[in-house]
Parts: C-alpha cells; sequence; structure tokens
C-alpha cells in the first residue's frame, strides 16, 4: 500500500485528506464555471477518499500515525493523530462526500443557480475540511475550530436550498450550533485551565493527576453537551429534521450519511481516550445520562418518524432514532460495545447515505418527497423502489443486510462479559428494549412502502400475490419482478383507479426510471449493503479495531 | 470560604456567567432573529472573556521576552486561542445577519411568530 506514494508523501499522509479540500476551496471560487467547480470538488472529495482509505489500510493494523503541525513536538504544537477508530470516520466522510457530489450531478442545475454553483462547491468542499479535521485533529482547540468550519458552511449550504424554510432551518442551526461549539470550547478551556494542555493524549496523561476535580468534571459536563448538540443527541436533536428535509439534495445525502457521525466519533474520543479513568467520569455519565437518553431516543424518535408526512423528515427522525442505538452502544463503555457503536455509525452512514440518494432519485421523477407525491410510485419506478426496499429493510436491520450486522452486534455487546458492572442485571431489560425499538423501524419504513404501492391497489390485486410481498419485506428482488409486472398490468386496468389518486392523470402510470447515473449508484449503495449483510467480516475486523484504537490507551 | 470572597476572588467567574446567562436569556426569549443574534453575540463574547481572563498570571507581564531571568509572564495561549474563537464568532455573526437579510426577503419578516404562521398558512401541519 505504501508503494502507492513516495515516502515523502506518506510522511504527509496524515494532514493529506484534511488539507486538499481546503486548498480546492477557494481554487473553486477562481474558476467559477459551475460545471468546472463540480469536477473539481468531486474530485478533490475522491482523492480525499482514496487517501482516507490508504490511513485505514497504515491504521488497521493497531499502528498510530502522528502528525505534528508546522514541525512543532507535541504537547506544544498541533498533532494530527490517525488510528483505526478516526481513520474509518474519515473515509465515511470523504467517500460520502463524493457520492453525494456524483450523484446529485444531474440535478445540479435544477437544485443550484449556476451563478451560485461555485461558491456552493466552495462551501461544500469547507464543510467536507472542517468534518475530516474534526475528525483528523488529536488537539482540542483544533477538534473546535474545525467544528465551527465545518458548521459554518453547512449553515450556509443548507441555506441553499430551493424552499424558503431552508432559510429558517439553517438559521434555527445556527443558532443551536454555535450554543453548542460555545459551551465545548468552554469545556476546552476548563480543561486547559485544569491541566495546562490542549493535546487530546496529554489531557488523558494530566487529567487523573489534576487536583482540580470540580473544574475536570464542569469541563466534561459541558464538552458533553456540546458535542451532544452537534451530534443530535436525543433532547438536543432539534435543528436535525429541518436541516435534512430542507438542505439540497447533495448536501442532505453528505450530512445525513456523515455529520452527526463525525460529532459522535469526537464524543467517543473524549469519553474513551481523554477521559477514561478520570475517576469514573465517563463509566458514571454513561449510566446516568447517556444509556437513559439513548433508550428515550431510540422510541420517541421513531414514534415521530412514524407521524412524518415528508420522507426525507421521516428519515430524519429515524436518524435521531438510529444515534440513540449508537449512543446506546458507546454507553456500554466495553470493547464490545465499542466495536458495535462503529459498527453502526458505518453500516448507518451507508445506509442512510443510500437511503437519501434513493429519495433524491425517486422525489425527481415523482415531483417531491411528501408522501403524497409518491403514492402508487413502485409502478413508475419499479427499479428505485426494489432499491429502496433494500435500503429500509437495513435500516430496520432484516438479516443478511448491512444494518442488521450491527444491531447483532449491540445485542452481543449486551451480553458480553465484559460489561460494566451494575449493569448486567439490566441486560435482558436493554436488549429486549433494543429488540422493540429496532421493531418500530419497520412502522415508519412500512408506512413509505404502503404509499409507494398504495393508490395503484386496484392494478396491484389483478396480479395475484403481487400485493402482499412489499410489505413482508423479504424477497426484495423477487417483489421487484412482481412489481413490474404488476405495472404492465396497471397501465390498461389502473385506469378506473385513477380517479382516486391525485389527479395527475395517466401520465403518471408509466414507467419513467430515474436518470442512469443515479439508478446506477443507488443500486451499488444497496448491493454494498446486502454484500456487508452477507460477508460482515471485514467491516467487523474494522470495527474491532476501532475499539482497540479507543481503548488502548494512548 | 466566606460569600464575598467567593464573591470577589473570582469576579471574573462571575461576570462570565452573568453575560452569558444574559446572551442566553436573550437568544431563548426573543422572536426578533436579530436580537437573537444579538443574544448569541453576548453569550460568545463571555466566553472570550472567561478565556482571556485565565491567562493572567499574578503578577505577570505582558508576554514578551525580556533580559530579566525571574520574570513572571501572562500566559499568552488563552489569547491566541481567543484570536480564533473571535473570528469564528465575527464569521458566525456575519452569516447570521445574511441569513436574517434572506429571511427577511422571503418572508417579509423577522419575528419568528410570523414566520411559523407564514409556513403554517402556506402548507399546514408541517412544522
Amino acid at each position: 500500500m505504501t508503494a502507492l506514494l513516495p515516502p515523502a508523501l506518506t510522511a504527509q499522509l496524515p494532514i493529506l485528506p484534511v488539507l486538499l479540500p481546503l486548498l480546492a476551496a477557494p481554487l473553486c471560487i477562481l474558476l467559477r464555471q459551475g460545471a468546472w467547480t463540480a469536477n473539481l470538488a468531486l474530485a478533490t472529495a475522491a482523492a480525499a477518499a482514496a487517501l482516507s482509505a490508504l490511513l485505514l489500510a497504515h491504521t488497521l493494523s493497531g499502528d498510530t500515525l502522528f502528525y505534528a503541525l508546522g514541525g512543532f513536538p507535541p504537547p506544544f504544537g498541533i498533532a494530527y493523530r490517525i488510528d483505526a477508530a478516526n481513520a474509518a470516520v474519515l473515509l465515511l466522510v470523504s467517500a460520502a462526500a463524493s457520492l453525494a457530489l456524483l450523484h446529485t450531478r444531474p440535478l445540479l442545475d435544477t437544485e443550484i443557480p449556476p451563478e451560485r454553483q461555485a461558491l456552493f462547491h466552495t462551501a461544500f468542499l469547507l464543510c467536507l475540511c472542517g468534518l475530516l479535521g474534526v475528525a483528523a485533529t488529536g488537539d482540542a482547540f483544533n477538534a473546535f475550530v474545525f467544528l465551527e468550519i465545518s458548521s459554518l458552511a453547512t449553515y450556509g449550504l443548507v441555506a441553499m436550498g430551493r424552499s424558503r424554510r431552508a432559510l429558517t432551518a439553517a438559521y434555527r442551526y445556527l443558532i443551536l450550533g454555535t450554543i453548542g461549539a460555545s459551551l465545548f470550547v468552554i469545556g476546552v478551556g476548563f480543561l486547559y485551565m485544569a491541566t495546562g494542555t490542549l493535546n487530546m493524549s496529554d489531557l488523558a496523561l494530566r487529567l487523573p493527576a489534576t487536583p482540580h476535580r470540580a473544574l475536570v468534571e464542569a469541563g466534561f459536563a459541558l464538552i458533553v453537551i456540546g458535542l451532544g448538540l452537534k451530534a443530535a443527541m436525543f433532547p438536543l436533536h432539534f435543528w436535525l429534521p429541518g436541516v435534512y428535509t430542507h438542505a439540497p439534495s447533495s448536501v442532505a445525502i453528505f450530512l445525513a450519511a456523515a455529520a452527526t457521525k463525525v460529532a459522535l466519533y469526537l464524543l467517543a474520543r473524549f469519553l474513551f481516550i481523554v477521559f477514561p479513568d478520570a475517576a469514573g467520569l465517563s463509566t458514571s455519565l454513561a449510566a446516568s445520562l447517556l444509556l437513559p437518553t439513548a433508550l428515550v431516543a431510540m422510541f420517541l424518535a421513531a414514534l415521530a418518524a412514524v407521524r412524518q408526512d415528508d420522507i426525507r423528515r421521516l428519515l430524519a427522525y429515524s436518524s435521531v432514532a438510529q444515534i440513540g442505538f449508537m449512543l446506546l452502544a458507546l454507553s456500554l463503555g466495553s470493547r464490545e460495545g465499542i466495536a458495535a457503536a462503529w459498527l453502526i455509525l458505518l453500516t448507518h452512514g451507508l445506509v442512510k447515505g443510500g437511503l437519501f440518494m434513493s429519495v433524491t432519485a425517486i422525489s425527481l421523477r415523482l415531483g417531491g418527497s411528501r408522501l403524497d407525491d409518491w403514492s402508487g410510485g413502485a409502478r413508475i419506478m419499479p427499479y428505485s423502489f426494489a432499491i429502496l426496499v433494500i435500503g429500509l429493510a437495513s435500516l430496520v436491520g432484516v438479516p443478511l443486510t448491512a444494518g442488521f450486522i450491527g444491531k447483532w452486534a449491540l445485542l452481543e455487546a449486551l451480553f458480553a462479559p465484559s460489561l460494566i458492572a451494575g449493569m448486567d442485571s439490566a441486560q435482558w431489560l436493554l436488549a429486549a428494549l433494543t429488540v422493540a425499538a429496532s421493531l418500530l423501524t419497520f412502522l415508519y419504513a412500512g408506512r413509505i412502502l404502503e404509499r409507494l404501492l398504495a393508490a395503484g391497489a386496484t392494478a396491484s390485486s389483478a396480479v395475484p400475490g403481487a400485493s402482499p410481498a412489499p410489505l413482508a419485506q423479504q424477497g426484495q428482488s423477487g417483489g421487484a419482478d412482481e412489481n413490474e409486472s404488476g405495472v404492465a398490468v396497471g397501465n390498461q386496468g389502473g385506469v378506473a383507479g385513477e380517479g382516486e389518486s391525485d389527479g395527475e392523470g395517466e401520465g403518471k402510470r408509466t414507467i419513467h426510471e430515474a436518470p442512469t447515473l443515479m439508478l446506477i449508484l443507488t443500486g451499488a449503495m444497496a448491493f454494498a449493503s446486502l454484500f456487508f449483510g452477507f460477508y460482515a467480516t471485514p467491516l467487523r475486523a474494522l470495527s474491532e479495531a476501532a475499539a482497540t484504537a479507543l481503548l488502548g490507551g494512548f | 470560604m466566606d460569600p464575598l470572597a467567593l464573591l470577589t476572588a473570582g469576579y471574573n467567574y462571575w461576570m462570565a456567567i452573568i453575560l452569558m446567562m444574559i446572551g442566553f436569556h436573550i437568544t431563548l426569549s426573543h422572536g426578533n432573529l436579530v436580537k437573537k443574534i444579538i443574544g448569541m453575540n453576548v453569550f460568545q463574547t463571555s466566553l472570550f472573556l472567561l478565556y482571556i481572563s485565565i491567562g493572567n498570571v499574578a503578577g505577570g507581564q505582558v508576554p514578551i521576552l525580556t533580559a530579566a531571568k525571574d520574570a513572571i509572564y501572562s500566559n499568552p495561549l488563552p489569547h491566541v486561542l481567543i484570536l480564533t474563537a473571535i473570528v469564528v464568532g465575527v464569521s458566525n455573526t456575519a452569516l447570521g445577519l445574511a441569513l436574517v437579510a434572506r429571511i427577511h426577503q422571503a418572508y417579509g419578516s423577522i419575528e419568528e411568530d410570523e414566520i411559523l404562521a407564514a409556513d403554517n398558512a402556506a402548507e399546514p401541519g408541517a412544522p
């Protein structure tokens, strides 16, 4: 792997993924041409993804890469610190950015006015740079700066959405995001007051020895709340649904796949590397705060998702619920728990990114992402629908999909012997709640499927066996075939039922698939979801390595 | 520690806390979008104050290297950090005000309740 790059570059590898988007962002302004900047942004994101993959290859064996910015040795200078845990996050973020840009390329001119495309890509690259920086850095204050770079870019990106609600969503996110980041930086300041250092590894060394307990505890609380806001941890998630719903589709895909994961990663880094032994702060926090809120999120957000009429908003609430799963896994504090959290984090990035890509493709043809727009859509876009079904099945956690391996690892972690003391009595209860919350996912996934099939029910009932298949969720490919045959019948026999649908007329009844590029990409995401469901070994190895990196000290 | 000493010894912290709560209160309680941003600004200013005040070393002088061997210097690092945070704060304010300007164009109002009402009138049900 190292032979791919000259040695001089290999030494610089930890900073390159962060540096590339930072350098390409102002280039976008100079280039001005929308199409060129789109290509540049895509190439940069892809290059960052390739470099992140290289970093992951380096760190998977348990190595840790250090990079001292400007040659100042840590703890005096800013140090980057790459291990398996954040290399995986780097890859997730940069791959999500590449896919989001590539997928929405056909939409670019309809979503973003040509004169703003260059600025749009500038902001997109800065957002990418910020998220990668948060993941790569080993310096607490530097993390704040990158967090704000990504947040500021995100506010601007969200505001470029087509609906005027995008503006209010961006404004709300700006206010809450700024408060969250401020709390985080006050917490970092408290830690600095107690220890005199900002380097995370150095903090970990000095915190146990500091006499200023109250300061450390207050700083810890502020950091957890600040990052919780950025990660949409349950009671602090109010900014998220509006942002995911009204942002331009490429931004929604990118944020849904990657943004909250980065804040979650940083939270994990503080929990397990900076604070692990500071008199049980992390464990007491896990038991008293993270675990209960995670459980509430898993249920309340899922119930909120069921009640949504807009599919993007529905999926946004689903994200809040899934973050609950990740936090539950993290709050276990055990090796298995962290590995499960990383599995859920990675698979959820894959699945939710893929779902938002599907939703983008389907909304393009069906005229919107409201459930009403989607009535009977399965007959218009059979392939896209089949792909969406796979994505939803993976979100639910149906066996043999990527979503399943994460949930399964969480259940395994609950029964692992290394569970922290005091929690083992509750393991059956927690396992039951986890399964119940997973089943709730069924409700909202089923609601999308029901609506996609609903209005043309008369047509599909003409084909025996066609209608029950999709709700049963199994046999995705089989379901798609039946739907295709249902389309043929629907074209002739569905005219009678036309009056009941939303009056768009016969034009809606012909097959009108998404652009080929979108179909291929969403298909690839669905395939990846099935592939990792069948063959979980690589992701499992990766999450184990991440857990080792986070628990293995500094 | 008796209450008066607690008040005077850490008066910089008290100031930061009071400023922060004023800012937080303005941000949460006001419906006017510009006033919310003012509140956010006050909130951030309190954190600048906190950082800058912790850089002070008792009896310390300006951190410029002098010939004196036993000179005590104030800690310049928090000041450097807070320069970055001030830049972030300015960007946040600028972006926030730009958003408010766009919201005013789109809705004809910068009052939160009127914007909500306009959204509900256009599309009932969706929050």
